[in-house]
This record gives C-alpha cells, structure tokens and sequence, in this order.
C-alpha cells in the first residue's frame, strides 16, 4: 500500500536559509543551548498534570526545596483513576483516593490549577488541553503521558515524558533533549464513507509497524490529513506514539485557527492577529527534507480491526485473521503465536466470528463529541445485541459530555442500551473500577491492545467510534460501511 | 541518583519482542504515590497465576513456574536481555522503577521505545543496544550455559562474558551517549546541571515572552 524513500537529513541547520520542517521550526524556536554531542536545553511552554505519574515529581521537588519555574505554565486534571459513575460516592478505592487527592493537595500547595472532580471542565488531559485552548499552536507541550502527542495536531511539538522529567520542566522549565530526525507520512486522496481518522492510523501503524517512528518526528501531512477535523487529526496524532513516534505533527490551517478562537487561554483582539501572523508560518516548507517519506493512498483504507496483542496487529474488517505460518521472521513469527493463544483466536478466523461481548467508546482517542455523534448516528433507533453484556459511552470530558446531553445523544445511547458515564480515562487502561474479565473480547475505540491493558485476561479489539457502536448492535464486528449504505437506500 | 558502578552478574533471557510497560508493571501499581516497592510487581501477569493487587503479600502468591524470572538458574540476575521494541507503550516511569528495584541494572536489546529508553538513564539503568545477530547469540549463551554471567564496565563500555558466545567472543564493546554515561558514572541529578544554565534560561524566557506572550497567559482557576 505505500511505499518509503529515504533521503539524507538535513543535519539540524537552522541558521542557513535552507527549508524547514515544521519539527525544524518548533525545536528551533524553543532552543536554549546545546552541547557538541547534540543534547539540547528546549524551554517547555505547557506541562499538563494529572495523578497518575506527578506524586513522585512533587515530592521530588519537595525534598530537593524547590519551586516550580513558572506556575502558571501548569495545569492539573484528575484522569486516569477517576470513577465513571456513582460519583455521589466519592472514589471507593482508597488507594484511588489517595492520589487524587495527592494530586490536589500538590497543587493547592504549589499554587496550580486544577480542575478537579465535579468541575465540568475535568476529563481527559488531551481532551481538556485542546478544549480549554491550554494547547496552542508553535508550544512545546509535554505530560507525563504517551498520548501527549495528540496535541501536535495544532502544530505544537508535544510529547510524553517520565516522572523524573516531570520534575525536571516543574524545576525548570525546560528539558534535555535530542532532536529527533523527521519523518513525513503523506496521505494522499480522500477516506470513503465509514472510514474514520481512527481507521487511517490505525492503517499507517499497521505499515510502518508499532517500533517504525522510533526516533522520528511524524509528520503527517497530505490530502486526506488536510480534509480531516481538529478532531480527526488529533486521533491521528493521539496514535504516533502506537507507531513509536513520540511526536506527531500536522502544519496550521485555516481549521487549526477556527479551533482555538475564542477558547478560555487563546489569545484575544490585537494578540490573536500577531498570534495569527505567526501561527500561519508553522507548516513545513516547500522542500523541505525529510529522513524518511512514507506515502498511503486514503482510498484503499478500510475499517479496521486489531486481532492480536500490538497496535500493528490490525487489519480491514473484510480479512482474516491472519496465519502466523506466513511469517518468515521468527520473532515475528512467535508473537503472532503468542498473541493468538492470549486473543483465543485462529489463524484464518473471521472477524465476524470473535465472541464479542463487552463495547468501550472513549479514551483520549475517541471520546471527543465528534466521535459521540457518529457513535450515535449508527446506534439510534436500534438495540445493543444480547450477547453484549457492558457497552458503554464515556465522554472526554465534562463539557463534551454536556454538549452531548445538548444534543440528545445521551438518551440514543441510553435508549439503545449503553450505559452513559461520567468522563475520564475509563477502561482505556482499567486503572478505575471499568475493566474486563478475563476472556471478554472489547471492541473498543481505544489506543492499546496490549495484554491485560484493559483487565487481566482481557482482549481487546481497538477499532473506530462506528465500527464499536455497529458491533455493539450486531453483536459481532461488521463493515459498517454496508450499514451506511443499507441507511441511504431506506432514506 | 546511586553513581552506576562496574558490576558482575546472571544475566535473564526475555524472549519476547515488543514488551510493553504494561506488562512490566501494570496499571493498577501505579495507584501508589511512592517511587519504591515495584520490584515485587514487576511483570506481574506473566510471574503470577491469581491477579496482583497494589500492597499484596507476593511472598503468598502462586508464581507461574514457566516465567523466565521464576526458574531457579536466573535468580539473582541484575542483567535482562529482551528483543527489539522493549519498553513500548506508555510513558510510566514505574517500570524502570520496578525494574531497578527488583535488582536489574542493565538491560540488552536491539532496540528500544524512546521514551523508556530515556527513562532508564534517570533511575540508574543501563540500556545497552546492540545488534540483532549479537543479542541473538547472548541469548543462545545464556540459555545453553547455566549461570551465565556478564560483567558490566560502563567506564570502558565493555560487556564480558563468563562463556564464549557462539562466535568465540568473550567480550564486546558497546555504544552510550558521552552526557548520559557522564550523569550514570557520577550518579548526577539532571535538574542541577540544568539549573546551571538558569541566566540563559532567564534570557530566553523574556525574549520569548516579548515574542509569543499568548504562552505566558494565566490560567484561571
């Protein structure tokens, strides 16, 4: 389906005239010093907090006597432990407890916002970043989180860090950093009917493999890219970090601008038009070269559906599963066994025939109200199949779950048999009370398939916001292409 | 940080390509608000047959004997040899924590995730890359030679070897970033050599803020 170019890197040199990538651009304007092996001193714009992987920066910070650099850089959200429903409870898990209320007590006492249990603007920190306009075109944005890349959909250069660097950007406001080499996933054409942001990651991470962007930048760029939503790209670069890339970028649109306008931290009046004139020149130049060059065609992409235990584990509904006996690498060759023995399934099985019986829709993937409404367009009017024992619907955050509830997509949900829930991570990694059982088979509208990611003993089909809401209905994975079909002709 | 200093030990045989931080410490561990106390959990799923639960007495806990961790012959080993993509996934730097507290020092695969990669040389970790043929033979070496040791020379960035690999070596040389063995040798905090260049980020910042000053917004509460 695509096909790769290499070609020599530019060898970092910014001061010449030479053509830049958008990377090139984002590292150089955050660039404070660097030493003769290449690491680099980058200044941090925004650090985003949440629970989960702060406690020890914090504390860190504590026994070293030291302040944050730049307070007012950071902002705080409980996400990954939270409850989903009978919130009138409180968190139930003490242990849950504890390091929520670890994380507001850091915060009161370091003088950070937070937006805590209760306030609609708490939900998913990459949900909550770009919905507050704490994302902003051209930042470095970093977290102690994977997905941090999801906000590189607005030309910011974004990734996850561990706790220690957490500390680091707290203390200092920056990090040591080597510059990655660049790498352009081009997309040409346009996606058909039914197939969703979700399905061209999903698809690219099933070409270049889940090691194929280590030490890249990806940028992902093209026809397809372009058409995509503020939404649609961030499920996009949500994903870089399934294909090892720790960041994914897309250059600033007219669709970037009238994203963040008028968001609570964007810019206004006469700042917003400067901040405009320079949002504009963050796109990669014409000529600009890169290390490496993967091109897809968007018209052959299909639905997808994970079948084993690695995000490149994934192919379109139509195929089978496929034969480990196929394989003629022999690592490869012994993880496809071992998948297939942790999934239950067959080589050459069909898709249609996974016992499918529990249906996430959330996570910072696919929880944003985009992602609800196309859900709600395939289930409305219909029933959750009874072989599917939990569907349910977790919002990325508060507000997105009120616009929801605007909309009236609570009750199609609800109607339908799903059970609507209060925002957070969920059972994207099961860290709260949302897990599978050992032997469920999700389909789920997450970002990971690993084993147990969802539960020990769980299985996990990561698919898009449709493909979950038609299995939920059929029961088994369909096209869901063929219901859109089958819908026109009745209108 | 403990300054890394040359050791000798059993090295353990992971032969399992794409091991994610899931698997080497998984979600419910990370409930804990302290930096210690992971080794116990580290790869809990494939070491244990019931489901670990945070503050569980492991000691008690039916261990799954065909685990590589659990067989006699590699206990005690402070060096982990895993395949290529080793530590994907998510950002938890509780997994080179369980990893350091439950005695690994240094790791060998072909490849690894960035992010954990990085996360390793913060905790006084070792990851060693070498090629896939190398690690290959490693893993032949120390499956076939009960009690098969590597000694671990950062300063000289030497491995060797108490058996022969395949190939007749008994040692080999190895490849680290000059700044980051410097930090593992010393045992260096990174935020006080940061800290050292704080007039140049005081300058920057206040040419940035003229520049972008919609970054230095305040956020209400």
């Amino acid at each position: 389906m695509s096909n790769e170019t290499q070609s020599h890197s530019l060898q970092n040199s910014p001061q010449t005239n030479s053509p830049q990538t958008l990377y090139d651009k984002l590292w150089q304007q955050h660039l404070i010093s660097e030493e003769d092996d290449g690491t680099a001193l980058i200044y941090i714009d925004r650090q985003l907090l949440h629970e989960v992987t702060s406690p020890q920066a914090f504390e860190g910070l504590r026994l070293a006597q030291r302040q944050p650099h730049r307070v007012s850089a950071n902002l705080a959200v409980p996400d990954h432990n939270v409850p989903t429903k009978d919130l009138e409870l409180g968190i139930t898990d003490p242990v849950s407890r504890l390091q929520v209320e670890t994380l507001e007590a850091n915060c009161r006492d370091f003088g950070i916002t937070e937006f805590g249990l209760g306030d609609k603007r708490q939900g998913i920190v990459h949900v909550m970043g770009p919905e507050q306009g704490a994302t902003l075109p051209g930042m470095t944005i970093v977290c102690g989180d994977s997905h941090t890349a999801t906000h590189g959909a607005f030309g910011a250069m974004s990734f996850g860090i561990g706790t220690s660097e957490v500390e680091h950007v707290l203390a200092t406001q920056c990090l040591r950093q080597k510059k990655m080499k660049n790498m352009l996933v081009r997309v040409d054409g346009h996606l058909n009917p039914g197939v969703t942001a979700k399905d061209l990651v999903l698809a690219i991470i099933a070409d270049i493999g889940t090691a194929g962007g280590t030490g890249y930048a990806v940028e992902f760029a093209g026809e397809a890219i372009e058409a995509l939503s503020m939404e649609g790209r961030m499920t996009v670069c949500n994903m870089a970090i399934e294909a090892g890339a720790r960041v994914g970028v897309i250059g600033v649109d007219d669709k970037t601008l009238e994203y963040v306008k008028g968001r609570p931290l964007a810019p206004k009046g006469e700042l917003w038009d400067q901040a405009v004139s320079a949002w504009r020149e963050l796109v990669s130049d014409d000529g600009a070269r890169f290390d490496k060059v993967v091109l897809l065609d968007a018209t052959t992409i299909e639905p997808q559906v994970s079948w084993g235990t690695s995000p490149e584990m994934v192919i379109p509904v139509k195929q089978s599963v496929p034969d480990p006996q196929k394989e003629s690498d022999s690592v490869k060759q012994q993880g496809m066994d071992r998948a297939l023995e942790y999934m239950g399934l067959t080589a050459k099985q069909s898709l249609a025939d996974i016992p499918l019986n529990k249906v996430f829709i959330g996570s910072c993937t696919n929880s944003r109200i985009e992602d609800l409404r196309v859900a709600a367009d395939v289930v409305k009017g219909k029933q959750v199949a009874s072989s599917i024992e939990l569907a349910i619907v977790v919002p990325g955050s508060g507000l997105v779950k009120e616009q929801a509830e605007k909309e009236g997509l609570d009750k199609i949900f609800t109607d339908a048999g799903f059970e609507w829930r209060q925002p957070g991570c969920s059972m994207c990694l099961a860290m709260n009370a949302d897990r599978l059982a050992p032997g469920d088979h999700c389909a789920s509208t997450s970002n990971r398939n690993f084993e147990g990611r969802q539960g020990q003993g769980g299985r996990t089909h990561l698919v898009s916001p449709p493909m979950a809401a038609a299995a939920a209905i059929a029961g088994h994975f369909v096209d869901v292409r063929e219901w859109l079909v089958a819908a026109e002709e009745v209108a | 940080m403990e300054a890394f200093k040359e050791f000798c030990a059993k090295a353990a045989p992971l032969d399992r390509a794409n091991v994610d931080t899931d698997a080497i410490i998984p979600k419910q561990f990370l409930k804990s608000i302290r930096r210690s106390g992971f080794g116990p959990y580290l790869f809990d799923e494939w070491r244990y047959l019931d489901q670990g639960e945070p503050e569980m007495d492991c000691s008690q806990r039916p261990l799954n004997s065909d685990f590589v961790l659990n067989q006699d012959r590699y206990q005690n080993a402070q060096v982990l040899l895993a395949r290529q993509n080793f530590g994907c996934g998510s950002s938890r730097e509780h997994a080179p924590w369980a990893l350091a507290d439950y005695g690994f020092k240094t790791i060998i695969a072909p490849s690894y995730a960035d992010i954990f990669f990085n996360n390793c040389f913060k905790n006084g970790i070792l990851p060693i890359v070498l090629d896939e043929e190398t690690v290959d033979q490693l893993f032949k070496a120390c499956v076939e030679n009960t009690g098969f040791e590597v000694t671990v020379l950062l300063s000289e960035q030497q491995l060797k070897f108490s058996h022969p690999l395949a190939n007749g070596q008994t040692t080999l040389a190895f490849d680290v970033e000059p700044g980051r063995k410097h930090c593992l040798l010393e045992g260096l905090d990174d935020i006080g050599l940061t800290l050292q260049q704080a007039d140049k980020i005081k300058q920057f910042e206040a040419k940035h803020r003229e520049q972008a000053p919609w970054v230095f917004a305040t956020i209400a509460k």
